[in-house]
């Protein structure tokens, strides 16, 4: 990503997260997993860490536009859980700019928690493991080389 | 004019190592994947394929490489400390960042050609201890705890030939490093026998109407009101009831920021300045690299015209625990 290129801090005005709020819940569930199986498949994820996710349930909320999926890691890859049954092992809730921003390496987790614009609820040290292994992911330079992309 | 001190910077993954090292890092210190170092924390710091390609990153673009080994070895597993020093060695670092005199003693005399650096948390304070490390182990340089003022930062560089680094910016410890316990009180695993303050599975964030609590191994320790900042699980940060009144009473949750002081400590002759956080992520390794490069770099012709940016005060005041700063002991009235 442009360093140079930078997401504001915004809330998604009201009438907009109500429509977000409508679609259903699939596709972010889907966007998310897809993009986590992406990084499992060019080997990007360290298998130590990965082990500690095994049938772990997580639960990311987006505040301003209503929207949450869940998902968990079993065989070998991310999955989404349409219908939770059970408390997630850890969840997370924020507004839609804060996940863009840590996704872009652009704010650090730690500064969106001492700011209350990240929650983090539920296991800590899973927290921690998931939060310090995308921490260590090395991104491609270019996106257009995502198999994500290709297949 | 002194010159310049060198910048070092916090790498808890490669990524961070490489954010330190391309926004103007002089030096990166890092620690292996287990208790040797004081930032064991699950999925952080390296492997030795990562600290190899981390180390060739940063020599390939002038950047030196530390590599903190500073936690006490315990009982029965005195070697597994002494074999991350030699593998730290066999790698190539830079030097070696040591707190245990049994280390020290070790790494002087099985690698004599090692540069050592006396680890914040070994705690010296005084020039007597400093020379004595430099005499018995030849380490040349001390990181000094953030318990002095600037005065007495300045006595300790007139008395001594060791290098002196102090910490410029992060989170504070009570300030008592390689001394404090107070997480074992609670949990029983401190930095200097875990490696981890506070460790996570200790911790429980608990979401309640209009607060959040958190706890310390079911201890109560701070609750945060909806729009209060919060800071990380740690006793010393907590908020308890001394006589009646609720309180930060040990320490608030706040980081250590020396910008505005920064010509008074090149005057004195500090030799580096150290930014804290190798369990942060590699977007704060770039803002505060970045800032500090900058108000250090603006004082490279001299510190008449020095003013301090509150864009850099605002960047780093937006990464705070607690999201303020303080200059700590540097300068506080009472010793
Ligand atoms: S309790 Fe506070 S002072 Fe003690 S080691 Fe932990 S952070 Fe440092």
């Amino acid at each position: 990503m442009d360093s140079k290129f930078t997401i504001p801090k915004f809330q998604l005005p009201g009438f907009l997260a109500s429509l977000v709020g409508k679609l259903p819940q699939w596709p972010h569930s889907l966007a998310l997993v897809a993009g986590l199986n992406a990084a499992l498949k060019m080997n990007l994820l360290p298998v130590d860490e990965l082990a500690a996710l095994e049938d772990k349930l997580f639960r990311v909320r987006v505040l301003d536009t209503g929207g949450e999926a869940s998902y968990t890691y079993r065989n070998g890859l991310f999955r989404p859980v349409f219908t939770p049954t059970r408390e997630p092992d850890l969840a997370f809730a924020a507004n839609l700019s804060a996940y863009l921003q840590l996704l872009a390496r652009q704010e650090d987790p730690d500064t969106l928690f001492f700011n209350r614009e990240l929650e983090i609820t539920g296991d800590t040290e899973l927290g921690l493991i998931v939060k310090n292994m995308l921490d260590a992911v090395e991104w491609p330079k270019f996106p257009g080389r995502l198999p994500l992309i290709h297949h | 004019m002194s010159a310049l001190p060198d910048l070092i910077c916090p790498a808890g993954s490669l990524p961070a190592l490489k954010a330190a090292v391309d926004n103007g890092a002089d030096a990166v210190y890092l620690g292996f994947k287990n208790d040797t170092n004081a930032r064991n924390f699950a999925g952080l710091n390296f492997d030795q394929k990562n600290m190899a390609e981390g180390i060739r990153y940063a020599h390939a673009k002038g950047c030196e490489v530390l590599l903190a080994i500073n936690t006490f070895p315990q009982a029965g597993r005195v070697g597994d400390w002494q074999k991350a020093v030699d593998a730290a060695v066999d790698l190539g670092v830079d030097a070696i960042i040591l707190a245990d005199v049994g280390l020290l003693d070790y790494a002087a005399r099985r690698h004599p050609q090692q540069r050592l650096h006396l680890s914040v948390q070994g705690s010296a304070t005084s020039y007597e201890a400093i020379n004595f490390a430099q005499r018995e182990f030849n380490v040349r340089r001390a990181v000094l705890p953030r318990v002095l003022t600037l005065a007495q930062v300045e006595h300790v560089i007139k008395n001594t030939t060791v290098e002196i680094e102090v910490f410029g910016f992060g989170s504070l410890c009570v300030m008592n490093e390689g001394r404090c316990w107070l997480s074992s009180y609670a949990c029983g695993e401190s930095p200097n026998t875990v490696g981890a303050c506070s460790p996570a599975k200790y911790v429980k964030w608990d979401k309640k109407p209009g607060a959040m609590e958190t706890r310390l191994n079911g201890i109560l320790i701070d609750r945060f009101g909806d729009d209060e900042p919060a800071g990380y699980p740690t006793l010393c940060k907590g908020r308890f009831e001394v006589q009646g009144e609720t309180y930060y009473a040990l320490e608030e949750p706040t980081s250590l920021n020396v910008v505005s002081i920064l010509p008074e400590i090149i005057k004195i002759g500090v030799k580096a300045i150290k930014v804290e956080g190798r369990q942060r992520s590699p977007a704060y390794v770039t803002q505060v690299t970045r800032t500090l490069r900058a108000a250090l770099d603006s004082l490279a012709a001299g510190s008449e015209r020095f003013h301090v940016k509150p864009a850099w005060q605002a960047e780093l005041a937006k990464v705070s625990e607690g999201s303020q700063a303080t200059l700590g002991a540097y300068n506080r009235p009472w010793r």
